[in-house]
C-alpha cells in the first residue's frame, strides 16, 4: 500500500511539474517582441555574398543593404548611396555615399567597403564572379564619397545588381557573424531551432517597429496551425490555403498576396515523347489551371500562361493564358497526330518538401486520365531535385516554382537560351536564343520590352512547359501586429510590422 | 570481470561496424552536399572549388581514415550546412533528446510498475477486460497521432501548455520539463501498457509457481511473499524489456518531437539527410547507437547482477 | 483464464476478418474512384453517400481507406516477410554453424539491432529515394535483425538436443537436419514474431509517412492520410478519425490473435 501511495504521489508531482511549468508561458503583452516563423533553417550561409537559397535570402533583406534597395513597388530607392547618376551611353554609374551610414559593429561605411564587396563579387578568387553581370564591369574606383563604376557594355538592367549588400571589408567571418547595415542586427542563432536580431538604433532611415524578433523555424508545415493557435508564432508568410482555413475566428488576420513566381509542369523537352511541341500542347490543353486552383488552392492563385507573373507589370502578357483552354479533343488529336493515340505513361519529380506542388501534381494526374496519359508522382528530397532534376536534368517532367532572382525579365527568361546552364528544360529554339540575345544589348526599354514580350510568346506556343499559375501567398499575422507589406520580390520585410494600437 | 571486459569489447567492436556502415553507405547514395550548398546556383566551377573545400575530391577510404581517427579523439569534424564543428552543434540537441527520451522512460516505470501490480492482484475482476481493452488500443495509436491528439486537448482545448513554445533547458530547466512533459507521455503512452501488461503476466505466472505456494503453505504472510520472490523475479523480464525499448524510445522521439517542435536530434537528422550534411548525420546515428549500444550493457550487467546463473 | 482466451481470439478473429475484408473490397471494387477529385465535394461531411466524407480534393474518405488498408496491409505483409525470410535464413545458419561466420554476422546484427528501426530505414530511403517499394525494402532490411537474433537464439536451443544429436550420428546431412528437424520447431517462436512484426510495420509505415517518406501521392494508405489530415484537424475532424479507427483496429485484431498462440 505505501508503495503505490508513493507511486501515486510521483505521478501527481511530474504531472504538477508539467502543468505549473507550461501555464504561464503565453507570450507576453508587450508587443515590442515578436515571433516569426520561418518555414526552413538558413542553412546555406549568413554570408549575403554567398547565400543563394530564396528562404535564407528574403531574412537576410533585414540586416543586409546595398547601395540600392528595392521596395515594395519594385522600385530602387537609393540606400546606401544617398544617390546615383548613370552617364547617357548607359556605360557609367556614379554612386554618391550616404553621410553617417554606420554597421551594426558601429563602424561608419566607407568607400573601401564598397569596392571591397565590388571586388568580391566581380572575382571570387578563382576568376569566377559570383554575379556573372560584374564581368562587365570595365573598372571601378572611389573618388572621395562617389563610387565610380565603369561597364564594358551597356546594361540597361546593371543597376537591380546594385542592390548588392554592402559588408565591412574587415570582418573576417561573414558567414557566422553577419554585419551589415540594415534596420536589423543579428544576435544568435540556434541551428534548427531559431534566429534572433534585434533591432538597430542607429539605422539610418526609419527605424524598425519592434525591437526584439525571434524567428522560430517551423520545419513540419504540419504543426504550423497548432502553433498559431497556441500562440508560440505570431507571424508564418507562408501557408496554405487550407491552414489558412483552419484559422477562421482566431486571433489571426490572413493576408492575400501573391508569391511572385511561376509554378508550371516544367517538361523536359529533350526526351520522348516531350521533344515533340505538339505532345506538349496536347498536356498544355489536357490541364486546366482554374480547376487545379479550385481544388487544391480554393480558388486562390492567378493563373499565367508563360514563364513571366503579373508583378513584373509592363513584361506581363495576360493573353498567354488563353492560348490552351481545355478541350480533350484537340488535345487527343494532338496525340493521335504525334503517334500517341493510346496516351503514354510518364513520371513527375516533385519535391516532398512543398505541399503545394504535390498539390498541383495531384490534380495533374488526375486531369490527364482524360486523355489517356498516366503520369505518376515520385516524390524526391530538394537535395535530389537540385542534383538530379535542376543539374543533371534527369527527369521527364517536374512541378515546381521558378522565381525572380531579380526585378528583371532576363532573370526570368535567359535560362532558356539553349545553352545556358540554367536551361534545365532543354528548351532549343534558335529564334528564341536570337530575340533574347538582341534584348540584352537592346538600350531603348520599349524595344526592349517588345523583344521580351516575343520571347514570352514562343514559349507559350511551343509550349515549352505547361505553365500553371502564380500562387497566391497567405500571411498569417496576429491582430496585435499590422503593417506587413508584399514586396514583387521574394523578401520578408520585418521592419514595416509594427504593434496594432 | 572477465565478462563485463568481453562485453564492452563487444560493444566497442559493434560501434566501429556502425561507424564504417554509416560512413560507406553515405558515400553511396546519390547526391552531393556541395551542390545542396549550392543551391540553383552552382555552376561547374564553384562546384568543384567547393567540393575542394569540404574535401569531397579525396577518395573515399581516406576520408574514413581521417574522420574515424578525428572521431577517436572526439573530433566529428565540421557540418557542411552550418560552417561550425558538429560537436558544438549536437551537444544542446544530444541533451535534448536525452531529457526527452530519460523522461518519456520514467514516465512509463513510474506509471506501468504500480499498474501492473495492481492489475495483476485484480486478474480476475471485471476490471482486468477494462484494462486489456484500453491497454490494448493504446498500443495500437502511432505514436504521433496521440501526440497531435494531446496537442488537441491539452494544448489547444485546456491550454495547459503551448503547443510549439519549447523553453530550451538551459535557459529554464523546469520549463522545459514541463513543456517535455506532453511529447515524453505520448512516447511513454504505447510502452506504458506494453510494460503493465508485461508486468501482470509475469506477476500471474510467477505467484502460481510451486515456490510461491510453497512460502505462502508455510504461513508466510502475504504480502511478503508477494514482494520479495513474486516481484523480485518478475520484474527480470521487465527490466530487459525496458532496455531493449530504449532504441524504440529514441526513435519514437524522432517522431515525436516533430509533432511537439522540439528541437532535439530527430529535427537536425532529418535535415542533414536531405541536406546531405554527412559529418553530422555520421555524427548522430554514432552516437545514437551508442546510447542503445550501451543501454543494452548497461541491462545485460544487471541481469547479471539479478540473475548469477546466467553466463552468456 | 481459459474462457478469456476463448473471447480474445474470437474477437481477434472478427476484427482481423473484417480488415481483411476491408482490403480486399479495396483490391475489387470501391464504391468511388478512390483518386477523383471534385470541387463542389471537397470536406463533404458524413451522409449516405460517402459514409466516411471527403477529402480536400473532394476524394471519398471511405474508398480511400478501403485501398488504404489494402496498401498498408500490402506493405506491412511484405516487410515482415523479408525480415523474417532473411531472418529466419541468417539466424538459422549463424545458430547452427556457429565460428567466425557467426560473429561477423552476428556483429553486423548488432549494429543494425543499434540503430533504430525508423533511423535505419530513414538512412535506407536516404540511398533509394521514396516510394512504396522503396518504403517496403527500407523497413524490411530494418526488421531483419530482429528476426535473426529470435532465430538464432533458438536454433542454438534446439541444436544441442540430444535428438538431434541422435540425427547427426545417422549421417543426416546439415541441410537436412536444418529443414526437417530445426526449422518446423521454429514454428511458434515465428509466428508470435510475425504477428508482433506485423504490427510494429503498419506503426512504422504510419511514422514513414508522417515524415514524409511512406508512398507517393495521390496513393493512400493509412498512414498517409492520416499525416494529411493533421492539417485540417479543426474543420474536419473525420478525415483523421476514420483512418486512426482502422489503424488501431487492425492492430488490435493482430494483437489479440497472438496473444491467444505460442503461450
Amino acid at each position: 500500500m505505501k508503495r503505490r501511495i508513493i507511486a501515486l504521489l510521483l505521478v501527481s508531482a511530474i504531472t504538477a511539474v508539467a502543468l505549473c511549468g507550461c501555464g504561464g508561458d503565453k507570450t507576453e503583452g508587450g508587443s515590442s517582441k515578436i515571433t516569426i516563423g520561418i518555414p526552413q533553417d538558413l542553412e546555406d550561409s549568413l554570408d549575403p555574398h554567398i547565400a543563394v537559397a530564396a528562404g535564407t535570402k528574403e531574412i537576410l533583406f533585414n540586416i543586409y543593404e546595398g547601395l540600392v534597395k528595392p521596395d515594395s513597388d519594385g522600385n530602387l530607392n537609393p540606400a546606401v548611396a544617398e544617390d546615383y547618376s548613370i552617364s547617357d551611353d548607359g556605360l557609367t554609374y556614379t554612386f554618391k555615399l550616404r553621410d553617417g551610414v554606420k554597421f551594426h559593429n558601429g563602424n561608419k561605411v566607407t568607400a573601401d567597403d564598397v569596392l571591397y564587396c565590388i571586388e568580391r563579387n566581380a572575382d571570387d578568387g578563382s576568376g569566377n564572379a559570383l554575379i556573372s553581370a560584374f564581368l562587365n564591369i570595365d573598372s571601378y574606383s572611389a573618388d572621395g564619397n562617389d563610387i565610380i563604376i565603369k561597364l564594358k557594355e551597356a546594361d540597361p538592367d546593371f543597376l537591380q545588381y546594385m542592390t548588392m549588400a554592402i559588408i565591412p571589408k574587415d570582418n573576417a567571418n561573414p558567414d557566422t557573424n553577419p554585419i551589415g547595415t540594415g534596420p536589423y542586427k543579428y544576435v544568435s542563432r540556434s541551428p534548427q531551432e531559431n534566429i534572433v536580431l534585434k533591432r538597430f538604433d542607429d539605422y539610418w532611415g526609419e527605424k524598425a517597429y519592434i525591437e526584439d524578433v525571434t524567428l522560430k523555424i517551423c520545419a513540419n508545415a504540419d504543426t504550423i496551425v497548432m502553433d498559431l493557435m497556441g500562440g508560440s508564432i505570431d507571424f508564418f508568410a507562408r501557408i496554405t490555403t487550407a491552414q489558412a482555413a483552419q484559422l477562421k475566428d482566431s486571433d489571426y488576420e490572413i493576408l492575400e498576396g501573391t508569391m511572385n513566381l511561376v509554378q508550371a509542369m516544367y517538361l523536359n523537352n529533350a526526351v520522348k515523347p516531350f521533344d515533340d511541341a505538339r505532345v506538349r500542347q496536347a498536356l498544355c490543353y489536357a490541364v486546366d489551371p482554374d480547376e487545379i486552383i479550385d481544388l487544391s488552392f480554393d480558388g486562390k492563385g492567378t493563373p499565367i500562361g508563360s514563364s513571366m507573373f503579373p508583378a513584373f507589370g509592363k513584361y506581363y502578357i495576360e493573353e498567354t493564358n488563353d492560348v490552351y483552354n481545355k478541350d480533350i479533343e484537340k488535345a487527343k488529336a494532338l496525340l493521335k497526330e504525334a503517334g500517341y493515340p493510346d496516351g503514354f505513361t510518364f513520371s513527375i519529380k516533385v519535391p516532398s518538401n512543398y505541399q503545394p506542388h504535390i498539390d498541383t501534381a495531384q490534380v495533374i494526374v488526375e486531369q490527364l486520365k482524360a486523355i489517356g496519359v498516366t503520369a505518376e508522382i515520385k516524390l524526391i528530397e530538394w537535395d535530389s531535385w537540385l542534383s538530379d532534376v535542376y543539374t543533371g536534368r534527369d527527369f521527364e517532367a517536374t512541378v515546381i516554382g521558378v522565381d525572380a532572382s531579380s526585378m528583371t525579365a532576363r532573370s526570368m527568361l535567359e535560362r532558356f537560351v539553349s545553352d545556358s546552364s540554367k536551361n534545365f528544360i532543354n528548351f532549343n529554339d534558335p529564334e528564341y536564343d536570337k530575340l533574347l540575345k538582341e534584348a540584352l544589348t537592346t538600350v531603348d526599354d520599349t524595344k526592349q520590352t517588345e523583344l521580351y514580350k516575343q520571347c514570352e510568346w514562343i514559349l507559350t506556343n511551343d509550349a515549352a512547359n505547361v505553365y500553371i499559375q502564380d500562387l497566391a501567398q497567405l500571411v498569417a499575422i496576429n491582430k496585435k501586429f499590422t503593417g506587413y507589406e508584399f514586396y514583387p520580390i521574394y523578401v520578408l520585410d520585418i521592419a514595416k510590422i509594427k504593434p496594432a494600437e | 570481470m572477465k565478462y563485463i571486459l568481453k562485453k564492452v569489447t563487444t560493444m566497442l567492436i559493434t560501434l566501429f561496424v556502425v561507424s564504417v556502415l554509416v560512413f560507406f553507405s553515405f558515400s553511396l547514395i546519390p547526391g552531393n552536399p556541395a551542390l545542396s550548398k549550392l543551391g540553383t546556383e552552382a555552376t561547374p566551377e564553384r562546384l568543384s572549388a567547393l567540393e575542394h573545400e569540404m574535401g569531397l575530391d579525396k577518395p573515399v577510404v581516406e576520408r574514413f581514415g581521417e574522420w574515424f581517427t578525428g572521431v577517436l579523439r572526439g573530433d566529428f569534424g565540421r557540418s557542411y550546412s552550418y560552417n561550425q564543428s558538429v560537436t558544438s552543434l549536437l551537444k544542446e540537441k544530444i541533451a535534448t533528446t536525452l531529457i526527452l527520451s530519460v523522461m518519456a522512460i520514467v514516465i512509463c516505470v513510474v506509471i506501468s510498475l504500480p499498474l501492473g501490480i495492481f492489475m495483476a492482484r485484480k486478474s480476475d475482476s471485471k476490471l482486468d477486460i477494462v484494462f486489456s481493452a484500453v491497454n490494448q488500443i493504446i498500443m495500437s495509436i502511432p505514436s504521433f497521432f496521440s501526440g497531435i491528439i494531446l496537442t488537441l486537448i491539452f494544448g489547444i482545448t485546456l491550454k495547459l501548455f503551448t503547443p510549439g513554445a519549447y523553453v530550451p533547458y538551459h535557459s529554464d530547466l523546469i520549463k522545459c520539463i514541463g513543456y517535455m512533459f506532453f511529447p515524453a507521455l505520448a512516447i511513454a503512452l504505447p510502452k506504458i501498457s506494453m510494460v503493465s501488461k508485461l508486468l501482470k503476466d509475469t506477476v500471474i505466472k510467477e505467484a502460481g509457481k510451486e515456490y510461491v505456494r510453497t512460502a505462502y503453505s508455510r504461513g508466510n504472510a502475504t504480502k511478503a511473499v508477494f514482494y520479495r520472490h513474486v516481484l523480485g523475479n518478475a520484474l527480470i523480464p521487465v527490466i530487459t524489456f525496458l532496455g531493449m525499448t530504449f532504441a524504440d524510445i529514441i526513435a519514437g522521439s524522432i517522431i515525436v518531437e516533430q509533432v511537439f517542435s522540439v528541437p532535439g536530434l530527430g529535427r537536425i537528422l532529418l535535415t542533414s539527410i536531405s541536406g546531405r550534411d554527412y559529418p553530422v548525420i555520421e555524427a548522430i546515428i554514432l552516437l545514437l547507437a551508442f546510447f542503445v549500444v550501451l543501454s543494452n550493457l548497461i541491462v545485460d550487467l544487471l541481469y547479471h547482477k539479478f540473475d548469477p546463473r546466467i553466463h552468456v | 483464464m481459459e474462457r478469456s482466451k476463448k473471447v480474445k481470439l474470437i474477437t481477434g478473429l472478427v476484427i482481423t476478418a473484417l480488415v481483411i475484408i476491408m482490403a480486399v473490397w479495396g483490391m475489387i471494387k470501391t464504391p468511388y474512384d478512390p483518386y477523383s477529385m471534385d470541387t463542389s465535394a471537397k470536406f463533404a461531411g458524413v451522409s449516405l453517400k460517402h459514409v466516411f466524407g471527403c477529402d480536400q480534393f473532394g476524394r471519398d474518405i471511405f474508398s480511400r481507406v478501403l485501398v488504404g488498408v489494402r496498401e498498408t496491409m500490402f506493405i506491412s505483409a511484405c516487410v515482415v516477410f523479408i525480415g523474417a525470410f532473411l531472418g529466419t535464413v541468417i539466424g538459422t545458419v549463424t545458430g547452427y554453424f556457429g565460428g567466425w561466420l557467426d560473429e561477423f554476422l552476428m556483429r553486423i546484427n548488432d549494429a543494425l539491432l543499434a540503430f533504430p528501426s525508423v533511423l535505419l530505414a530513414l538512412v535506407v530511403i536516404g540511398l533509394f529515394g521514396s516510394g512504396k517499394y522503396q518504403l517496403i525494402v527500407a523497413l524490411g532490411i530494418a526488421f531483419i535483425p530482429s528476426f535473426a537474433r529470435i532465430v538464432r537464439g533458438e536454433v542454438l536451443k534446439i541444436r544441442n538436443l540430444d535428438y538431434i544429436n541422435a540425427v547427426k550420428l545417422y549421417g543426416a546431412s546439415n541441410f537436412r537436419i536444418i529443414v526437417v528437424h530445426i526449422l518446423p520447431n521454429l514454428k511458434t517462436v515465428l509466428l508470435s514474431s510475425i504477428i508482433i512484426g506485423f504490427n510494429n510495420a503498419v506503426l512504422a509505415e504510419a511514422g514513414m509517412s508522417y515524415l514524409g517518406m511512406g508512398v507517393a501521392p495521390p496513393n493512400p494508405s493509412l498512414g498517409r492520410m492520416l499525416s494529411e489530415a493533421q492539417t485540417y484537424i479543426f474543420t474536419s475532424p473525420l478525415a483523421a478519425v476514420f483512418p486512426g479507427i482502422v489503424i488501431a483496429f487492425m492492430i488490435l485484431g493482430f494483437s489479440l490473435l497472438g496473444d491467444t498462440v505460442g503461450k
